[in-house]
């Protein structure tokens, strides 16, 4: 029955979103304040049916109702609790209902938090929204029905991949989620205001909590499936530029790129058009990633069961909601005038520079996705190629150095134009900061790679940048000698969230460079009882044990690490089989320490020659993982300081969410 | 100009969904994403030796051994089962005058003996290939895999996965009376 | 690693196992043999650089299939055979095609991807300048222009 019941609102929920889309426009249009209203209180009642419906779902997932063919299909009597939830959204179905859960979930936020908003621009921003959400109520209804009932019912479920029986991978759908969708809201900001053809500061205002939002949730959604393929995986890499990530990542920078050019229009009413078309971009590019997951037509690790069929709809979605908003881009953009001036080396500039290369690097991922496809399409299927990390590595990080080395300088401008002569004595002092790093890192580690000691050099030089920064606004903000040095910026929790963040780049720089530069692999055999050697470290194998999980069987190991100076650790790697889905996982041992990571692989057993037991050992040293995880971190905090200051009109959704 | 660079999105958007979608209703239509042409073709077989499976059963091949008429190589394994799917449609082939040559990939001698005993041996030669050394020469990725080599021992086509009753009457024989010609 | 142990007691099988000895034995017991390092650190970098074929977008070095574990053997016994880097690269894709590289080449194909990267930041560099030239103010350096009021920044 219960299912019945979230079927039902379900469609309620779809005929409310319909209603939605019409009349809050409508009531802008005539300027009627009743109509307008009305699209509030639709967009709270549109989130609370998909929020019943969402948990009915979830109440089947707890008790294991397998008359339902999703959790039949995904689910299984045996399976932990958290693991029985996140079945829900470890699949097409259940996923695209979490989807257009969290799309009403932001209407309703914007309905009820975004008061000081004006009234027009937010019927039509809810009207937008609904749009959305029409055609993904239509799209589950239609073609992914999560509530289909099973016939005779079968007596226990097949289970979830065990590879996504994880706590990291429970979290990441909606945390990646609540950031793809989240920049749906951008993205209605954006075609309101291109119908209602106005675009000012307080549109800026308006918009940017919203986006920063997104971005939170996205970085840290991003970091956390990062963060799985690093301890799940167990090959030690952290990124791997799969379709699927890069699906990713391609809006995280555009997202990025939205953040700072909103910043434009906030302050100087500039960029107006760029903005808009920036958060058109950014959502499509979300709804492109929704596509490339679940279409099939990419080959890559992370895809869902996928069907053709769905991917067309979601194409057609994609056609109708980014083809309309780009047409109208087109019409309406001439209208809109930027009206400012600023020089050569101003804030403006800066961030223009910013916005470009963020572009050209999210151009160069998009593609690297794509081109696969664009070749085999152009070729009639003759040609294929593949396109892996070396080409990322050696076209996209490239367009980052310039854009990163930027972020030591481009806040210390000012608006307008940029005093010159001050900023030469704060570079210097950051270039300094970047040599000395450079130097000590060569003393530290010879061997190099040079290339590894002038990127720390980098970190280095931003990390300065950013706290000479930072340094010089304090102290202004003290002696209130404001207009001799033309720095305006008041030291508030937005502009501290800017400096953390930026500080976070620095950091997660550090960390990508030791982790990649420095790494010590090693894969060997080992008995009982045996010790290898890699650099000052001896790993001794001291046993392994047979035992039960949950829902599995394991092989357990134990091993001491020993330092040259003899302080010494106990890992345990463990060797996972599940029966239900007769699969096998690695349980990778990491210890974490702030210099490096052990890591630590145990693999299968054989008898060898001599009739004595076993067993392949991957063993890692990855330099400065936790500085890269730190980085990530520190990027997040800096983005929810930014959120959480009080002159942002709209930063209560957020804290609320969390 | 500026009309003109305000459409560029659009423009742009509407070929990647064009594309895409193309490629969406190709890969509905069968299409996998995975399956790559041969480098090998218009290439000579690889003239690798592989050695006799077993002693009772006729073996052990390379590539030169394959010229002077259109032959077929089929790559199985004991263990693989869209191998055993397609085994009654290599059988037919091979019942209805086509030479069928085999490489027997990462098994072991006796399973791949009593496969072959069970459901039949269609093989004019069955070549053993226990490491897959000799697959990686014929680039092979997986099994089951079908070669067509013409008469002059030239790879004229290559099939990856089971040959089903469709495939076989669509692709497979126009493939090999093409290579006949 | 179900693999891996199949195809280990495959080499144990095979005659070729005692041909080379502990040569051409399974790659992780390489520490305890005669393989230098040299060969063990170029065959990581090479694998990195291949593609599985059969699998979705991993290289031979992270995937756990057959195919890319006999792939690894090759590569090192192609290095053992006193085969460079490049030299191994153009023997596995003579047999498996371009595709089989995780970094395409340079050829009529890939012209645009290749291309497109210093096009772009060309382009780029170009529109900063003249946006920048667009919006500067003739006398924007001019004492007299109005700042901004702080409360806005």
């Amino acid at each position: 029955m219960i299912p019945e019941i979230g079927l039902f609102v379900l469609f309620l929920a779809l005929i409310i979103a319909a209603i939605q889309a019409v009349v809050p426009m409508v009531g802008a249009v005539r300027q009627d304040v009743y109509l307008m209203a009305l699209g509030n209180r639709l967009a709270v009642i549109q989130f609370f049916l998909v929020t019943i419906s969402f948990t009915s779902l979830i109440y089947a997932f707890v008790i294991s109702d397998f008359s339902l063919l999703i959790v039949y299909n995904n689910s299984h009597s045996l399976k932990p609790l958290l693991y029985k939830i996140s079945g829900v959204w470890g699949n097409h179905e259940g996923s695209m209902l979490l989807w257009v859960l969290i799309l009403s979930m932001f209407g309703a936020a914007l309905a009820i938090w975004g008061k000081n908003i004006s009234p027009t621009l937010k019927a039509r921003v809810l009207s937008v929204q609904s749009m959305i959400g029409v055609a993904f109520l239509a799209f589950i209804l239609f073609t992914s029905n999560p509530f289909l009932r099973l016939n005779p019912v079968p007596s226990d479920g097949r289970g979830l991949n065990p590879v996504l029986q994880d706590p990291g991978l429970a979290f990441h759908p909606p945390l990646l989620y609540l950031g793809y969708v989240g920049f749906s809201m951008a993205f209605s900001f954006a075609v309101a205001a291109l119908i209602e053809g106005k675009i000012d500061d307080k549109w800026g205002r308006w918009v940017r909590p919203w986006a920063l939002a997104a971005w939170v949730f996205l970085t840290a959604g991003i970091a956390l499936g990062s963060w799985w393929a690093y301890y799940e995986l167990g090959w030690g890499g952290w990124w791997f530029w799969d379709p699927v990530e890069n699906a990713s990542f391609i809006p995280w920078l555009l997202g990025t790129a939205l953040l700072h050019s909103s910043v434009v229009v906030e302050k100087r009413e500039g960029f107006k058009n760029w903005t808009v078309l920036l958060a058109i971009l950014t959502f499509s590019m979300s709804l492109l990633g929704t596509f490339l997951v679940r279409s099939g037509i990419l080959t890559s690790v992370h895809t869902f069961a996928t069907d053709p069929e769905r991917g067309l709809f979601i194409l057609l979605i994609l056609f109708v909601t980014i083809g309309g908003a780009l047409g109208l881009f087109a019409i309406r953009a001439p209208i809109i005038k930027n009206n400012f001036k600023f020089a050569p080396v101003s804030r403006e500039s800066a961030l223009l520079y910013n916005n470009l290369f963020l572009t050209i690097g999210c151009a160069i991922v998009l593609l690297g996705t794509l081109y696969p496809l664009f070749l085999e399409f152009a070729s009639n299927g003759e040609s294929k190629v593949s396109i892996g990390p070396p080409y990322f590595n050696i076209t996209f990080l490239p367009i980052m150095i310039p854009l990163v080395a930027a972020i030591a300088v481009g806040p210390m401008l000012s608006w307008k134009r940029g005093v010159i002569g001050e900023l030469y004595v704060k570079l210097l002092f950051a270039a300094g900061s970047c040599l000395i790093t450079i130097f000590i890192v060569l003393i530290l580690v010879p061997e190099g790679p040079i290339l590894a000691a002038c990127s720390m050099g980098l970190a280095a030089w931003i990390a300065a940048g950013c706290l000479i920064e930072w340094a010089s606004r304090i102290r202004l903000f003290n002696s209130k000698s404001i207009t001799n040095t033309g720095r305006l910026i008041k030291s508030s929790k937005s502009a501290n969230g800017m400096t953390l963040a930026h500080l976070g780049i620095a950091i997660l720089i550090v960390g990508i460079t030791g982790a990649s530069a420095w790494q010590k692999e090693i894969t060997t055999s080992m008995a009982i009882g045996e010790t290898i050697k890699v650099n000052n470290y001896s790993l001794t194998l001291k046993k392994v044990q047979i035992g039960k999980g949950p829902n599995y069987n394991l092989e357990r190991g134990t091993f001491s690490l020993i330092k040259s100076n003899n302080s010494s650790i106990i890992m345990h790697p463990e060797r996972r089989y599940f029966p239900v889905a007769r699969q096998a996982t690695t349980e990778a041992a990491i210890k974490t320490t702030l210099l490096a990571d052990f890591y630590l692989v145990i693999g299968e057993s054989r008898d060898t020659i001599d009739n004595k037991n076993e067993w392949t050992v991957r063993f890692y040293i990855n330099p400065m993982m936790f500085w890269l995880w730190l980085g990530v971190a520190t990027m997040v905090l800096g983005g929810l300081l930014s959120l959480s200051d009080r002159r942002r009109g709209i930063s209560i959704p957020v804290r609320k969410k969390a | 100009m500026k009309r003109f660079i305000l459409i560029i999105p659009i423009i742009v958007f509407i070929i990647i969904i064009a594309v895409l979608s193309v490629m969406t209703l190709q890969t509905k239509e069968g299409r996998n994403p995975s399956i790559v042409p041969s480098a090998l073709l218009g290439k000579e077989a690889p003239n690798i030796e592989l050695p006799m499976l077993a002693r009772n059963i006729p073996g052990g091949f390379k590539g030169s051994d394959l010229v002077g008429r259109v032959n077929i190589v089929n790559v199985f394994s004991s263990w693989c089962v869209p191998c055993l799917a397609e085994h009654p449609q290599i059988s037919w082939l091979a019942t209805n005058g086509f030479p069928i040559y085999a490489i027997n990939h990462r098994d072991n001698v006796s399973d791949a003996s009593n496969w072959l005993k069970k459901h039949g041996n269609p093989y004019v030669a069955v070549g053993f290939d226990p490491e897959g050394r000799a697959s990686l020469e014929w680039g092979v990725g997986g099994v089951p895999e079908t070669f067509i080599i013409n008469a002059s021992g030239i790879i004229t086509y290559k099939h990856i996965g089971p040959i089903t009753k469709e495939i076989l009457k669509e692709k497979i024989l126009p493939k090999l009376h093409e290579a006949k010609r | 690693m179900k693999i891996i142990f199949a195809a280990l007691i495959m080499i144990f099988l095979s005659p070729s196992f005692f041909l080379y000895g502990d040569k051409l034995v399974f790659a992780s017991t390489s520490n305890k043999t005669s393989i230098s390092e040299e060969i063990e650190n170029k065959e990581r970098q090479i694998s990195k650089l291949l593609r599985c074929v059969v699998c979705q977008n991993q290289s031979i070095y992270e995937s756990n299939a057959d195919i890319a574990y006999d792939m690894r053997l090759l590569v090192r016994e192609r290095l053992l055979a006193g085969d460079n880097k490049d030299q191994v690269i153009n023997y596995i894709v003579a047999r498996y095609g371009d595709y089989i590289l995780l970094k395409p080449p340079f050829q009529a194909n890939t012209v645009l991807l290749w291309m497109a990267p210093p096009l772009m930041v060309l382009i780029a560099l170009m529109i900063v300048i003249l946006l920048i030239k667009n919006y500067q103010h003739k006398n924007i350096y001019q004492k007299t222009d109005k700042l901004l009021n702080p409360e806005d920044k």
